[in-house]
């Protein structure tokens, strides 16, 4: 009689020997199907080459029929439940397979929205983006993988579509979309997606796609909620009919700063897709003079009718004289005072006598002098990460919460007999300076802000502290 | 008059965070009507906290800002001049820039 161990080791064994039968078995199969693949499409070939030697004969084959409309096999297999709906059908995708779509950021939105578009069968899909891939992406930005981190997005997302369907053409723009190359890039396309995600690029873009009479199909996503519309499509309003003035720079929130719920730009995109598809096959009513708008938290869409075409607007209007060249020498980034890349902004509000670095700053608490740090971060901020002994009071209510820092001030002089210092840090520096002016303006003559906030501590102090 | 306001887009936050508001709102004194005008003046006092500025511009909403009145763009009904009946859902919405 074996012992256990011997007994364990034989049935290891004889699994080891099942999974390579398994194995050799599975291969075989795939081979054969490979073969009879391959018998199917000679005598489809066959087919068409006696149809055609024989032109005299009346058409008898399946074939034959199919390929009237344009589609090879492998195509009516691939998007075969495509074609099984009725209000779809072969027309339907056929004009897709026809068509060309751009779209513009390979990001929150820009991702759901290649993954579907290369799924169905766009014939010719362009990516616009000069990013790469970060890791603070990956939550939202679902094209991307982990091993394209540090890659620019454009390659990442084509990898990724070519993956799904390597029978359309995609395109990789790696590039900052700007006046002097969109209409270049645009113009080689029949419809215009916008998944960027600033208000300068939402007006370049839905300005060149009027000089170039493009329809746009545009989505935005911030925190809890996303709206989507589609511009100058036959007729109806573009981005400057609904908002002719810019709004000021300070209500155009970005998900770097306010955040973002990941599920929420997947779900404009997504729309966007199909938006973009109904007017690429030509199928059901694009969503033009219409916005959807989408609330995740209650769970709630709300679909509105919007103005029409402005007969002023200075675009589109009647009167208008904008055109190609006008565009090329139109100023976005003034117009609405803020930048076409995503990088935060640095502000310059302080003289550098109000400022230290971090490094000065770690010197100094190395030092042991005697100061009180104020992080104006808010809240929920302050709650990820924060510095050591540092006290939160928000840019927000710094005014009303004053004499807390009177006191900790008082609190660090005691038994030194001098003062304490008073240093002011956020989250990149920018913060922290408007801070600063308003404790000197409110008698803290000794204020100062520590540059580039807790980014440059995490970049030059402590490389382990986390960032966000 | 009985009316329903609603705050998306981020614009909720100058109004305590809170999206909606179920309102009685009394026509000016003298008149027979409630216009948007009117409705505008009264959100600026009775709802807005903080930064009245990102709100409004003049007596009009701020650039960036879309008014539907009953689901349906103000410049459709009068903007201004829009004449609110009782039980009106009255959206503010500021237009959102993210992706």
């Amino acid at each position: 009689m074996e012992s256990n161990g011997e007994g364990a080791s034989r049935i290891r064994r004889e699994i080891e020997a099942l999974k390579d039968e398994k194995a050799r078995i599975e291969q075989k199969i795939l081979d054969l199907e490979a073969q009879l693949q391959e018998e199917a499409s000679l005598a489809h070939q066959q087919q068409q080459s006696e149809s055609v030697c024989n032109g005299c004969f009346p058409s008898v084959s399946a074939a034959d029929a199919n390929l009237a409309h344009g589609l090879t096999a492998d195509s009516i297999y691939r998007y075969s439940r495509h074609l099984l709906l009725p209000s779809f059908g072969v027309r339907a995708q056929s004009n897709l397979l026809k068509s060309s779509i751009l779209v513009v950021g390979a990001g929150g939105l820009g991702s759901p929205a290649l993954l579907y578009l290369a799924a169905c069968g766009v014939g010719r899909l362009g990516i616009v983006d000069h990013d790469v891939v970060e890791l603070n992406n990956m939550h939202r930005q679902v094209i991307h993988t982990e091993a394209y981190i540090g890659q620019p997005k454009v390659k990442s997302a084509a990898s990724a579509c070519r993956s799904i369907n390597s029978t359309i053409q995609i395109v990789e723009h790696e590039q900052a979309l700007r006046t002097s190359n969109a209409l270049e890039i645009l113009s080689q396309y029949d419809i215009v997606v916008d998944a960027t995600d600033n208000a300068p690029s939402r007006y370049m873009i839905s300005d060149c796609c009027v000089v170039l009479g493009k329809p746009l199909v545009s989505g935005a996503a911030l925190g809890l909620e996303g709206q989507l519309t589609v511009y100058n499509y036959k007729g109806g309003p573009c981005y400057r009919c609904l908002f002719p003035t810019p709004p000021p720079a300070t209500a155009c929130q970005r998900c770097s700063d306010s955040g973002v719920l990941g599920v929420v730009p997947g779900i404009i995109g997504c729309l966007q897709a199909l938006e973009a598809i109904k007017i690429a096959s030509d199928v059901g009513e694009p969503l033009s003079g219409r916005m959807l708008l989408f609330d995740a938290l209650s769970a709630r869409v709300r679909i509105v009718k919007i103005r029409g075409r402005s007969l002023q607007c200075e675009a589109c209007g009647e009167n208008t004289t904008f055109n190609q060249q006008h565009f090329k020498d139109f100023d976005y980034e003034k117009f609405t005072q803020s930048p076409l890349s995503t990088s935060p902004p640095k502000l310059k509000l302080l003289a550098p006598d109000s400022r230290i670095t971090s490094k000065e700053y770690k010197e100094r608490v190395v030092s042991g002098e005697p100061h009180v740090l104020v992080d104006v971060r808010p809240e929920h901020h302050y709650k990820i990460v924060s510095l050591p002994k540092s006290l939160n009071i928000p840019l927000t209510s710094m005014e009303a919460r004053l004499p807390e820092i009177s006191s900790a001030l008082k609190e660090q002089e005691e038994g030194t007999g001098s003062g304490a210092n008073l240093y002011v840090i956020c989250r990149r520096g920018n913060d922290s300076q408007r801070a600063v002016e308003c404790l000197r303006n409110m008698g803290f003559d000794l204020a100062k802000d520590i540059v580039g906030g807790l980014e440059s501590w995490a970049n030059d102090v402590d490389p382990n502290f986390p960032m966000y | 008059m009985h009316l329903m306001l609603e705050f998306g887009g981020g614009l909720e936050l100058l109004c305590e965070s809170v999206k909606v508001h179920n309102v009685n709102v009394d026509m000016p004194k003298g008149a027979d009507k409630l216009t948007m005008k009117d409705l505008l003046a009264w959100v600026r006092t009775n709802l807005i906290k903080e930064r009245p500025e990102m709100f409004m511009k003049g007596e009009s909403v701020r650039p960036g800002v879309l008014v539907l009145v009953n689901d349906c763009d103000w410049e459709l009904s009068g903007q201004l001049d829009t004449t609110l009946e009782d039980k009106d859902v009255v959206v503010f919405i500021s237009t959102l820039h993210g992706g």
